[in-house]
């Protein structure tokens, strides 16, 4: 865990310092009571429906963009419940680490989940 | 990280927090009346600054710096919060003491931003708000172990209710110690804060209050496919409403006040030209001024409840699919709602707009709404041109077609413009749309008014110190030279001579000399120009004057009517939304640009229109 830590501080740092829009994929190895079943395909934000839970896996936004959804509580690891919608379909309301913070299609799409099952 | 001793008192104290953690009520609280807003310079963040007045007498200068998540300098916000703590901004002093305020209702969150601020050693209060919430839905913390493991003290106030507001007095009024060195997360690392975050609140026996049952029922309701929209409607309509319906009559009751006190000075005042230039020029100059605040402290009151209340990010959340097709987002709905009522305060309110493109677009296109005072322009120049003829029965005439026309090309121009400068020069690119809900609250009078307060200042201040100029010069060039000591009529004046020079310009858009002049005078501000024409053909200056109605159509076509209609919706003619963008914006650069585009626009439009109807 602590290596896996290290690791994400070093590529946070490193695509950080530079203003290139390097994508930094954090990726955090799934906690050991949810290893069973993994999905054939990834899912993302985009797939849940409303009152569904999932756990944020990675985020797939360049390091400024995934620093800010962090800050926000979208963490891997952290517990994802999906709310309402705007009439229209989008944005949608996601309720995570005790906010409510409401993202676009385009952004959920780059946030990789897993649900519990 | 040492450990001095405690210092003296302090003088200057910063205020820092997360957005949504109710830092700008405290600040009210602590301040009171005694506060100003300014921007710091060469950057398009606001900073609030006040006096805070203690037991003894003594008063502590207070700066309320913006809502930020971290100190990482990733957004300007971030960077000058972070400058100003540090002291490296050389326009801000650095701050004796730090108040930390975060919301206690989300605190395994909030105190990610602890570690930062207690890691610049600076004597640190952290105050947790929102204590009636935390108490109302069940949550739970111990205050002292929290302030162990902090190594600062901690204090749980709700600056809503004014509830434990004497804890902050009372660290304001000591000499405190810098914060006691304690493990903290290396910065950069979020999920490292996070963590450490957690352990915090863990070891404070923290425990989170149960979620908050009305908020989500409301946003069943305020959300709803059906009632979302509809409710979204009549708010829509209620802003309508209140700006012109409502206003109207006090701004009559303003505009009556000052004639009245401008007749009862006129015979005050000895000399001709000096009377003349204080009843006319000065007092009808601040009078266009502040008849306009009414309707800006309406517009304000509206927005300040949508944005307390919490429904504003609702209402941002439902306008933003549409928003998004033009290439802006849901914050940008109000702002352009309210330049209906008047462009500058309308840009005022873009502030809520992060993303500084989005926030530079919005601001750039806001003064194609059909403001307010194009109102009277139109009202003269249709009712003059066009007859009164019903199209729908009693619903709608030509005349009322002719205004709706104009609000819809106005519109039109500001989505079209928008879609260009989105997807060239102001092209967004990466970052993404996020916008946090908060929970509904009441909002209490005391913040809405402080806030009332501000935005009228500002507005009454900028404005009209701009247009106030403005007159005075207008005044000037109308009244002189002077011949043989009496003031000329208006063609012989050298606003005339003005006039007279620009004519071979403004004759393709079906324009006399005398249009001219009024066209030159309304780039102070656009009603300006009844009152000017009104002078030039020697008569009562109104915008439902029938004689000025046939004066006007002896010396302009239909043709040149519809010109004059159509240079006045596109044109940028206000001098106090020009200083406001450039306050807003930082430079002359954009007021600039939008001031060439605009008038281009204006000019091409007048001139296709001359000719095509004659």
């Amino acid at each position: 865990m602590v290596s896996d830590l290290i690791i994400l501080k070093l590529m946070l740092q490193l695509s950080g310092n530079n203003g290139q829009a390097e994508a930094a994929v954090l990726d955090l190895p799934m906690s050991s009571h949810a290893r069973r079943g993994r999905p054939a395909r990834s899912l993302t934000l985009v797939d849940l429906r409303k009152g569904d839970e999932a756990i944020v896996d990675r985020i797939d936004l360049p390091a400024d963009d995934a620093r800010r959804l962090m800050e926000l509580g979208f963490l891997p690891g952290a517990r994802v419940v999906a709310g309402c919608r705007a009439p229209g379909g989008d944005p949608r309301v996601f309720q995570v680490d005790g906010s409510e913070i409401a993202l676009r299609r385009e952004t959920a799409r780059k946030i990789g989940v897993h649900t519990d099952r | 990280m040492q450990a001095p001793a405690g210092g003296p008192a302090p003088r200057t104290v910063a205020l820092v927090g997360p957005p949504n953690s109710g830092k700008t009520t405290l600040f009210n609280r602590l301040t009171g009346l005694r506060q100003k807003v300014a921007n710091f310079p060469g950057v398009t963040v606001e900073h609030h600054t006040g006096l805070a007045e203690l037991d003894d007498g003594r008063a502590v200068s207070i700066i309320d710096l913006p809502g930020v998540y971290s100190l990482a300098p990733r957004s300007e916000d971030e960077r000058i919060a972070r400058d100003v703590l540090t002291g490296e901004r050389p326009d801000a002093p650095k701050p004796d003491a730090i108040l930390l305020v975060l919301d206690s209702t989300n605190l395994n969150r909030h105190l990610m931003l602890a570690a930062p601020i207690l890691a610049l050693g600076v004597p640190t209060l952290v105050i947790l708000n929102l204590a009636d919430d935390l108490r109302g839905r069940g949550g739970h913390l111990d205050l002292d172990a929290l302030a162990r493991e902090l190594g600062a003290p901690v204090a749980l106030i709700s600056a809503r209710q004014g509830e434990g507001i004497e804890q902050v007095f009372s660290f304001l009024m000591r000499a405190v110690p810098a914060p006691r060195p304690v493990q903290l997360p290396v910065l950069q690392d979020v999920p490292k804060c996070r963590e450490w975050a957690g352990r915090v609140g863990r070891q404070a026996g923290y425990r989170a209050p149960a979620p908050p049952e009305w908020t989500h029922r409301l946003d069943g309701l305020f959300l709803h496919p059906v009632f979302g929209p509809l409710v979204f409607a009549l708010v829509v309509i209620a802003v309508f409403q209140t700006i012109f319906t409502a206003a109207a009559p006090l701004m009559d009751g303003v505009r009556g006040l000052f004639n009245v006190s401008g007749n009862w000075i006129a015979p005050l005042i000895p000399f001709a030209a000096l009377r003349s230039l204080v009843v006319e020029g000065v007092w009808s100059g601040v009078g266009a001024v502040v008849v306009f605040l009414p309707q800006v402290l309406l517009l304000f009151l509206f927005i300040g409840i949508l944005e307390d209340s919490g429904y504003l990010a609702r209402a941002a959340l439902i306008a933003d699919r549409t928003m998004a097709r033009v290439g802006l987002q849901g914050k940008s709905f109000i702002p352009l709602l309210s330049a209906y009522a008047c462009a500058v305060p309308a840009i005022l309110a873009t502030r809520t707009i992060e993303n500084k493109r989005d926030r530079f677009a919005t601001i750039l296109i806001a003064p194609f709404m059909t403001c307010s005072a194009r109102l009277p322009v139109y009202t003269l120049i249709i009712a003059a041109f066009i007859p009164n003829r019903p199209i729908l029965g009693a619903f709608l005439g030509t005349r009322a077609a002719a205004l709706l026309g104009l609000y819809i090309l106005g519109f039109l121009a500001a989505v079209a413009t928008a879609r260009a400068l989105k997807s060239s020069i102001l092209k967004s690119g990466r970052t993404p749309f996020l916008l946090e809900m908060p929970a509904y609250r009441w909002p209490t009078v005391q913040s809405i008014g402080l806030r009332l307060l501000d935005r009228s200042m500002i507005f009454l201040r900028r404005a009209g110190t701009v247009i106030l100029l403005v007159t005075v010069v207008l005044w000037v060039l109308a009244h002189l030279p002077l011949d043989n000591g009496h003031m000329p009529a208006i063609e012989h004046s050298l606003a005339g001579t003005v006039g007279r020079t620009i004519e071979p310009a403004i004759r393709p858009l079906g324009f006399n000399w005398k249009i001219g002049i009024g066209l030159i005078s309304s780039l102070a501000a656009r009603e300006v120009i009844v009152g000017t024409l009104g002078s030039i053909y020697g008569m009562e200056a109104d915008s439902h004057s029938v004689d000025l109605q046939k004066a006007l159509q002896r010396d302009l076509s239909l043709g040149g009517a519809v010109a004059l209609l159509l240079f006045f919706a596109f044109a940028m003619q206000c001098i106090s939304t020009i200083a406001v963008v450039r306050r807003e914006t930082g430079g002359w650069k954009w007021p600039a640009f939008q001031f060439t585009y605009m008038g281009v626009l204006a000019y091409a439009a007048a001139f296709i229109a001359f000719h095509v109807v004659r």
